[in-house]
């Protein structure tokens, strides 16, 4: 009785989750515009969505700010971690501090303060100012996502490698890359994922010059339902769910390598 | 050779895009270039205290806590059972809470649009068994609704997380010692599980006090928040002092709330309910 008790509350809970959910995406495959009655099933949002061509140009905006910026934020990310992690104990604390505060303050603080800076140094609102904050915000990620594999590295190798006659790079390369490659793909996923994600930082460093996905659904929305929107969304939640799969999936797979490793180690140990 | 150069772009950009825009923020909040010249000023803090705001910041106080109590109440039973050893699929529950999270906040916000429309399914349901149309959208409901939903699974997450980890030893002994079902409740697992609630909390109060989208979109503009008014200032009127004054007012109490964590919470608690 109990256990049957646990288990209808838990479904009510995952109910309230999911339910809008469904109905948003279920209603996107309604063949009426109106959303109290059910027509049948029919693909007319999805084409009209193709044919839009607002829609269109901010989905290629979305989607370019997501690669570059979370392409430039992993590089910058990745260094940044390497170099870090070399520091004083206490600048090291005053940079990680500094890192966190994007990832800590509310978006729209965030958002605005990059607002007045751009206008500060003189940048326009548009695409150039949307992507500058999408690389400030992704790169903590992608430091937070490297800097835990960075401990785990063995640095010795990379000293042994230039022993050898490597050149710093070269060596960086092939001994302590390859190991950080999991946080690092990682965070490049992780970047792209919240750079698609992004509302309240790209409104406010874009002045309404450039417009992404979450911008549109945010200016239709403001005029209550409409089932181009539930087309949009459902194609963005696929593209989200599909992209975390991946990540959960290399966090898993690279989790079963490090404890196969541990096993061979310990039999050699043997 | 030393690596620590590696990090010189990094640190360049971090004092360009985080420091400066943080100082930009205090230097807003406490300056007027109203008279072309910039003179110090208290007039855009002053102005954080006349009624009209305070009121602002009251109802933005008010409802963030209300949504937070009741994430709390929906959300620590939901953190029990799921903590409960003897429950199992305990993986595919804990994917299928994290899972919303990460579908972007503002198609879940709008997502309850078109339940809680007028001819939306809630409202046909209540017609058909003869309870007749409420309104539900619009309302002070309606965007407490899309707070608790929006932020429900940072409260189940990082209370999970602590009272999974309670050393089931403990309860045992208290058991031992005579404390029926209650008392071990009340004196041992809800002490225990102080720090995954304060981070629950936080978790939950800190956006919902800072949104804006969500009153936005679920009261139709008529529930102004704090996040509204800054979101005004910026866009609208264009006064960015009294827009730095309120959005230094919420990171001040972000970094109350984050020293109050760090006294009573452990980091590994963050952590985990973050990802």
């Amino acid at each position: 009785m109990k256990k049957l008790l646990q288990r209808v509350y838990l479904f009510m809970i995952l109910l309230f989750l999911y339910a809008p959910i469904i109905v948003l995406i279920v209603y996107s495959f309604n063949e009426s515009k109106s959303r109290a009655v059910w027509q049948g099933f029919s693909l007319t949002w999805y084409q009209q969505l193709f044919s839009d061509s607002k829609i269109l140009n901010a989905l290629e905006t979305t989607l370019l700010i997501a690669l570059v910026a979370s392409i430039i934020a992993t590089f910058l990310g990745t260094f940044a971690a390497l170099g870090i992690i070399k520091m004083k104990k206490k600048t090291f604390e005053t940079v990680r501090t500094i890192t966190y505060i994007p990832v800590l303050n509310p978006d729209i603080v965030t958002g605005v303060s990059l607002m007045m800076l751009f206008a500060f140094i003189g940048i326009e609102l548009g695409f150039v100012s949307m992507l500058l904050a999408h690389i400030t915000f992704c790169t903590p990620y992608v430091i937070i996502s490297v800097l835990p594999k960075l401990y785990q590295t063995d640095i010795s190798v990379y000293e042994a490698a230039q022993d050898l006659g490597a050149t710093p790079f070269y060596a960086l390369r092939k001994t302590i890359i390859p190991q950080l490659m999991p946080g690092i793909v990682t965070g490049f996923l992780l970047s792209f994922t919240l750079s698609v994600d992004d509302f309240v930082i790209s409104y406010f460093t874009t002045g309404g010059h450039v417009e992404n996905l979450s911008m549109i659904v945010f200016s239709m929305a403001r005029k209550g339902v409409n089932p181009k929107i539930n087309a949009v969304s459902t194609l963005l939640f696929i593209t989200v769910m599909a992209l975390l799969l991946i990540v959960n999936k290399r966090e898993l797979s690279s989790k079963k390598r490090v404890s196969k490793n541990k096993e061979t180690l310990l039999n050699i140990e043997k | 050779m030393s690596k620590r150069r590696f990090s010189f772009p990094y640190l360049i950009w971090m004092s360009i895009f985080i420091v400066v825009p943080l100082l930009l923020i205090i230097f807003y909040a406490f300056t007027d270039n109203s008279t072309g010249k910039i003179v110090f000023t208290l007039e855009h803090i002053k102005a954080i205290f006349e009624p009209l705001y305070l009121k602002v910041i009251g109802r933005s106080l008010f409802m963030s806590l209300i949504a937070t109590v009741v994430c709390f109440i929906l959300g620590y039973p939901a953190a029990m059972i799921l903590a409960n050893k003897d429950f199992a699929k305990k993986s595919t529950m804990l994917i299928l809470i994290v899972l919303p999270m990460w579908m972007n906040f503002l198609l879940r916000t709008y997502s309850w649009l078109s339940l809680l429309e007028n001819e939306g399914l809630i409202n046909r349901f209540l017609v058909s068994i003869g309870i007749g149309q409420v309104q539900l959208m619009y309302n002070n409901f309606a965007v407490v609704l899309g707070m608790v939903y929006n932020f429900l699974p940072f409260m189940i997450l990082p209370i999970y997380s602590v009272l999974v980890k309670i050393d089931k030893n403990v309860i045992e002994a208290a058991k031992d010692l005579g404390a029926n079902n209650a008392k071990v409740f009340g004196r041992v697992i809800f002490p225990l599980s102080m720090p995954g609630v304060i981070s629950g909390i936080t978790m939950t109060f800190m956006p919902a006090l800072s949104t804006f989208v969500i009153s936005r979109l679920l009261s139709g503009g008529k529930i102004t928040l704090i996040g509204n008014i800054i979101e005004q200032q910026f866009t609208i009127t264009g006064d960015w002092g009294l827009g730095s004054a309120l959005s230094l007012l919420l990171m001040v109490l972000i970094f109350v709330s984050m020293i109050f964590i760090n006294k009573y919470g452990d980091e590994s608690v963050g952590a985990g309910g973050l990802l």
